[in-house]
């Protein structure tokens, strides 16, 4: 079967076209040219109670994004949740002593984690826990304490 | 009484015995798939008639179906104060359902049935059989480029598809729905996942590529030779094929984001 040079031509475009198609939802649309997973370090939290925390959520100081939240699982012993987050290693200096506290974007948005810096000299290295935890807030337990608290007042 | 439970086990018997030369047609694809990849020549015109020929439905279908994405998730996302996460919305559905799905329909409904009808007419003027007179194996020479064809094209229609789709949301969420255009974006960036969204769907469509050609051309092989039983098997590939690129999101769609 003979083929014609200008059809080899218009399927290399239409290959070509898909490529782009491609390129652009890679680069575009998707996160791949943000964080890469493998050039972070990994830290650990302990809260109370995470609320509705999901993995993937985002972990920021200052408002900026450093990481995202990769595990969360359940302490037996201690009865608290252990939060895994993955850090960027271009912040790799972060005091030791930082705080981590459970936020939520906006009045219905996601929650995430806020990571407020410490004193201290030494850093944040790969499997460092933080001590200072403060649980994500949850509204029924508020609007609860609210009425108990405006009874108790009558 | 009786009569019935023989029809119902005559009926089982040939649903089986079509699967089952399906699957023995299937293997013998695959044995011939090295023949096409010495002659790709084969290939290539068959990517322009199942391939390049679907382009400009899909382009016309995926600027489409994102323009109506957009427009129906502002008017709910906007209840909600919502409307910066409309990119991500368009995205989503998009790369995960919308771009595999239709553009798998739409690939079964303009190549699917072109494949059937065109392998069945060959088969009904007895072009397959003087080829097997001549020594050259029907399947090596026209089943195994069609079908590879089809694989190919496949993913690349479906990219093409989101990827336009969402353009076309952009057009309508930002154009026309005054949306902040940085949202648009970094809003879709921060929540489509490489790993996750796009090769999920990228899997999901060589999935039904596969099963949109494979029937297509076992349909078209299989067909009663006379014109009325090509224009049945032809129905047969749409039918079959959606039924099946249907049944088959389902299954992938909950072994993919089922557990997230």
């Amino acid at each position: 079967m003979y083929v014609s040079r200008s059809i080899e031509i218009i399927v290399g475009l239409f290959v070509a076209i898909g490529f782009l198609a491609m390129f652009f939802l890679t680069m575009q649309v998707s996160n791949l040219s943000g964080f890469n997973k493998e050039t972070g370090y990994d830290i650990k939290a302990g809260f109370e109670n995470i609320g509705s925390l999901k993995v993937m959520a985002p972990v920021s100081i200052a408002g900026v994004k450093i990481g995202r939240v990769t595990g969360i699982d359940f302490d037996s012993e201690s009865f608290e949740a252990i939060v895994t987050m993955s850090i960027d290693s271009k912040f790799n200096e972060l005091p030791s002593d930082s705080s981590a506290s459970i936020l939520t974007a906006g009045l219905l948005g996601e929650q995430y984690i806020g990571l407020e810096a410490g004193g201290e000299e030494e850093f944040l290295v790969e499997g460092s826990k933080l001590e200072l935890t403060q649980s994500a807030l949850v509204l029924e337990q508020i609007i609860g304490q609210f009425l108990f608290s405006k009874d108790g007042a009558d | 009484m009786l009569n019935y439970f023989q029809r119902l086990g005559a009926s089982t018997l040939s649903v089986l015995e079509r699967l089952g030369r399906a699957s023995i047609f299937f293997a013998n694809i695959l044995l011939s798939i090295p023949s096409v990849l010495i002659r790709p020549r084969l290939l290539f015109s068959q990517m322009y008639s199942v391939g390049v020929l679907s382009f400009s439905l899909i382009v016309i279908s995926g600027l489409f179906v994102g323009m109506v994405l957009a427009l129906q998730g502002f008017y709910t996302l906007s209840d909600f104060g919502a409307e910066g996460m409309l990119g991500v919305m368009v995205a989503a559905s998009l790369v995960r359902e919308l771009g595999p799905v239709v553009a798998a329909l739409l690939f079964a409904g303009r190549a699917g049935s072109a494949l059937t009808a065109e392998i069945g007419l060959m088969k009904a003027t007895e072009q397959l059989s003087g080829m097997e007179m001549m020594a050259v194996d029907p399947v090596a020479r026209i089943v195994a480029p069609r079908f590879l064809a089809g694989l190919i094209s496949m993913p690349i229609l479906a990219t093409i598809f989101s990827a336009v789709g969402i353009m076309g949301g952009y057009f309508i969420g930002v154009g026309l729905l005054g949306i902040d255009e940085g949202g648009y974006w970094s809003q879709m960036q921060a929540k489509i996942d490489f790993n996750i969204d796009i090769i999920n769907g990228l899997i999901k469509s060589v999935v039904f590529g596969w099963v949109v050609t494979w029937i297509a051309v076992f349909e078209g092989h299989d067909a009663i030779p006379t014109s009325d039983g090509v224009s049945r098997a032809t129905t047969r590939t749409v039918v079959h094929s959606a039924f099946a690129i249907l049944a088959l999101d389902f299954i992938l769609t909950a072994l993919m984001f089922g557990d997230i």
